[in-house]
C-alpha cells in the first residue's frame, strides 16, 4: 500500500467557542479525486483551511506526503506543493487575468512561468482569450476557471478545491468538472474537493467521504456513496432524482 | 419646461446655500472697543454668495439639461488625453520641472513653492506605496516625515554628521520605524488599521513635543546645518572653499535655492523610480494583489506578513527622505510641522490623484498645494478654495484624477482598466 498524499488524523478545529469539527480522518492517494460532501456549516470549508494552516487544528495531526505540517503557516505548506482554489474564487478583480495567472506562480515557481501558463491554456483555453480583460469583469465561470488556473500555476502535488459549483449554470458546473477530470487523467494530479453538489461531485470522484455536524459520518468509493439512500434522501432531493 | 426645472432647481439650490452662508458669512463676531464681542451683519456679502449659487445652478441646468452633474470614473475627455498622451504628459512634467529655475522671470518665490510642491509630490508617492499599492490605509504617515526630519537634525546637532550622511540614515530609521508600526498592524483592515495609524502618528508627534531634554520639545530644533554641495557649503562670503567660489560664481542666495530645487526634485524621481520598477517586480504584484484580496494571497503562497512590512518600510524611507530634506531646508523643525493635518493632506493628494497613479498623484499635489499657494491672496476664503476644490474632483472623479489602472504586464498591448470598471476599495 503506498503511502497517502494527505493524511488528515483525528482532526478536531473551530473558531473560539465554535467547534467545527470533531475527530475528523481522511486520507487522499496520489492520483485521486477524493470528495467531501455536506451540507451548510457542516465544516467543509474549515477542514480545507484548517489543512491549510489557519485555523491551526485543536487536536490531531495533518500529514502531507509523510512530513507533519500540523499548524504550519499557510504560505509555508503551500510551497510543500499545495494549491487552492478558495471558496468564492477570490480573483483579483482589478487586475488582469494574466496578472492573476501570474499571481499564481510567483511566490512558488522558480523561473519562467510560460509552461504553465500553456497548461493553463490547454486546460481553458478561455482564458487565453480574455487575458488582457480585468478579473473582475469575467463571467462566473470564467471566473472559477481563473481560480483553478491560478491555483495550476504553481505545479502543485494536491489541488485543495473549495465549491467550484457556486453559483454556476448546471452546464458550466459539468464543463468545469470536466476540466478537473481531464486534468486528474492526464497529469495525474492528486485533488482535494469539497462540494455541496453532492451528485455530481460523487460522480466525478474515485471516494468521498460524507462531513455532518464536523464528523465524518459515511465514506466509500464514489459511485456507491452515490447509490446509497441515505445520501440520496439527504443531498439530492428527498430520492426523487 | 427646462426653464420650469432650471428656476426650481436653482431655487433649491439657493435655499441650501442660504441656510449655510447666513451663519456662515452674514453674522460675524468682531471684538469691540471695549473687549466685548460685537455682532457685525454682512447681509451683502451672504447675498452675492447666495446670488452666484442660484445662477450657477440656473446656468448648469439650462446648459446641461440636466440637475447635478454626472460623475465619471472613466477616462474623461482630459484624462482620456492625458492617458493617451501619458507617454507625453510624463516626460513633459518632467522637462518643465528640470528647466524650471532657468526660465526667466522664475525667482526665489516660485522656486520655493516648486520645492513645496515637490515635497508633497514626493510625499504623496511615498503614501502611494502603502495605500495606493498595498491598500493600508494609513492616516499617521507624517510620523515617518518627523522621524526623517528629527533624525538628521538630531544627527547633525549631537554628532555633527553632514546632511549627506544623514540622509540614508534617516532613511533607514523611518523604515525602521514603519516596520515597528507594521508589526502590531499585521491583522488589520480598513477603518481599524486607520484609526491605529492615526494613534500612531499621534504618539510620535506627542513623544516629540514633551521629551524636551533630547527634542527641546515644542522649541523645536534650530540652527540644522544647510547641505553642502558635495563639500562645498553654499555661502555669501564667496571664499575659496565655497560652491559660488570654487565655480567662479558671483555669491548669491538662489544659487542654495536652485540646489534644494534639484535636491528634492531628485528625491521624488527616486521614490517615482522605485515603485514604478517594484510595480512590474513580484513584490509590486504582490502588494496590488493584497489590496485587491488578503485571503487569496495566503492561498496563493504569498507571505502576507513579509508583504506588508515591506510596504510599510519602503512609505516609510520615503517619507523619511523627504523629512531630512524639510529639516536641512527649513534649517528649523519643531512638533507643529507634523500635526495630523500634514497626513490628512498627503492622503488627500493620493486620493485625489487616483489611488495608485503616480501622474495622478503628481498633478492633485500640484493642484492642492500649488493652487492652495496661488490663492493666497484670497486669504480666508483660500481653504474655501481647498475644500471646494475637493468637493468638486470628488464629486466629477470619485475614483481620483486618473482613476484607470495600467496592468503591470501585459502580452499584447497594454490596456489602461477604466475606473468604472474598478471595484469600490475597501483597504
Amino acid at each position: 500500500m503506498t503511502t497517502p498524499l494527505l493524511e488528515v488524523d483525528c482532526v478536531s478545529a473551530g473558531y473560539g467557542a465554535v467547534q467545527a469539527l470533531s475527530d475528523v480522518s481522511l486520507q487522499v492517494m496520489p492520483g485521486e479525486i477524493v470528495t467531501l460532501i455536506g451540507a451548510n456549516g457542516a465544516g467543509k470549508s474549515t477542514l480545507l483551511m484548517t489543512i491549510c494552516g489557519s485555523p491551526r487544528p485543536r487536536a490531531g495531526r495533518i500529514i502531507l506526503g509523510g512530513e507533519d505540517i500540523t499548524g504550519e503557516a499557510t504560505h509555508l505548506t503551500m510551497r510543500r506543493g499545495v494549491a487552492q482554489s478558495p471558496e468564492g474564487r477570490r480573483i483579483f478583480p482589478r487586475m488582469s487575468v494574466q496578472e492573476n495567472l501570474l499571481m499564481g506562480a510567483q511566490a512558488l515557481v522558480k523561473g519562467d512561468p510560460t509552461p504553465q501558463l500553456e497548461q493553463v491554456f490547454a486546460l481553458f483555453p478561455r482564458l487565453k482569450e480574455r487575458l488582457g480583460q480585468r478579473g473582475g469583469t469575467l463571467s462566473g465561470g470564467e471566473q472559477q476557471m481563473l481560480a483553478i488556473g491560478r491555483a495550476l500555476m504553481s505545479k502543485p502535488r494536491l489541488l485543495l478545491l473549495d465549491e467550484p459549483s457556486l453559483g454556476l449554470a448546471p452546464l458550466v458546473v459539468r464543463q468545469i468538472f470536466g476540466a478537473i477530470r481531464q486534468l486528474n487523467e492526464s497529469t495525474g494530479l492528486t485533488v482535494l474537493l469539497v462540494e455541496q453538489n453532492a451528485n455530481q461531485a460523487l460522480r466525478l470522484a474515485h471516494r468521498g467521504y460524507v462531513l455532518v455536524n464536523g464528523r465524518i459520518t459515511m465514506e466509500g468509493v464514489g459511485h456507491e456513496l452515490l447509490a446509497r439512500p441515505e445520501i440520496r434522501d439527504a443531498y439530492l432531493g428527498g430520492g426523487h432524482g | 419646461m427646462r426653464l420650469q426645472l432650471a428656476l426650481k432647481d436653482a431655487s433649491i439650490g439657493a435655499v441650501v446655500a442660504a441656510l449655510l452662508f447666513i451663519p456662515l458669512v452674514a453674522l460675524r463676531t468682531d471684538v469691540g472697543s471695549a473687549g466685548a464681542l460685537v455682532l457685525r451683519y454682512r447681509w451683502a456679502d451672504a447675498a452675492i454668495l447666495i446670488g452666484l449659487v442660484f445662477l450657477g445652478r440656473l446656468a448648469l441646468v439650462l446648459w446641461t439639461g440636466r440637475t447635478g452633474l454626472r460623475p465619471s470614473t472613466s477616462a474623461g475627455p482630459w484624462t482620456q488625453r492625458l492617458q493617451q498622451a501619458g507617454r507625453l504628459a510624463a516626460p513633459a512634467f518632467l522637462a518643465f520641472a528640470l528647466v524650471l529655475p532657468a526660465i526667466p522671470g522664475i525667482d526665489r518665490y516660485w522656486l520655493d513653492l516648486g520645492i513645496l510642491v515637490l515635497t508633497y509630490v514626493m510625499l504623496g508617492w511615498g503614501l502611494n506605496i502603502v495605500v495606493g499599492l498595498a491598500g493600508l490605509l494609513d492616516l499617521g504617515y507624517v510620523a515617518f516625515y518627523a522621524v526623517g526630519a528629527y533624525s538628521y537634525a538630531l544627527l547633525a546637532q549631537y554628532f555633527g554628521l553632514s546632511f549627506w550622511v544623514c540622509l540614508p540614515l534617516a532613511g533607514i530609521l523611518a523604515a525602521f520605524w514603519g516596520v515597528l508600526l507594521g508589526f502590531p498592524v499585521l491583522r488589520l483592515r480598513g477603518d481599524y488599521l486607520a484609526i491605529v495609524t492615526l494613534a500612531f502618528g499621534e504618539i510620535i508627534r506627542v513623544v516629540l513635543l514633551n521629551w524636551v531634554s533630547l527634542t527641546g520639545g515644542p522649541n523645536g530644533i534650530s540652527g540644522i546645518p544647510r547641505p553642502s554641495f558635495f563639500g562645498l557649503p553654499f555661502s555669501m562670503a564667496g571664499g575659496e572653499g565655497t560652491f559660488a567660489g570654487f565655480f567662479g560664481l558671483e555669491p548669491s542666495s538662489t544659487h542654495r535655492v536652485i540646489f534644494l530645487y534639484y535636491l528634492i526634485l531628485a528625491l521624488a524621481l527616486l521614490t517615482n523610480w522605485v515603485t514604478i520598477r517594484l510595480r512590474r517586480q513580484p513584490l509590486g504584484r504582490a502588494w496590488e494583489a493584497l489590496r485587491e484580496d488578503e485571503i487569496a494571497c495566503r492561498a496563493l503562497g504569498i507571505n502576507v506578513t513579509v508583504t506588508k512590512l515591506t510596504a510599510f518600510a519602503l512609505g516609510a524611507m520615503f517619507g523619511g527622505f523627504a523629512g531630512a530634506f524639510f529639516a536641512t531646508r527649513q534649517a528649523f523643525i519643531s512638533p507643529e510641522s507634523f500635526t495630523f493635518i500634514e497626513s490628512a493632506i498627503i492622503l488627500a493628494i493620493v486620493v485625489l490623484g487616483g489611488l495608485g497613479s503616480q501622474i495622478g498623484v503628481a498633478v492633485a499635489a500640484l493642484v492642492l498645494i500649488g493652487g492652495t499657494e496661488i490663492f493666497r491672496d484670497l486669504q480666508e476664503w483660500r481653504m474655501l478654495v481647498f475644500g471646494g476644490a475637493m468637493v468638486v474632483i470628488m464629486v466629477l472623479r470619485p475614483r481620483g484624477l486618473v482613476g484607470t489602472r495600467t496592468p503591470s504586464i501585459a502580452l499584447g498591448k497594454r490596456r489602461a482598466i477604466d475606473g468604472k470598471l474598478v471595484g469600490e476599495g475597501h483597504g
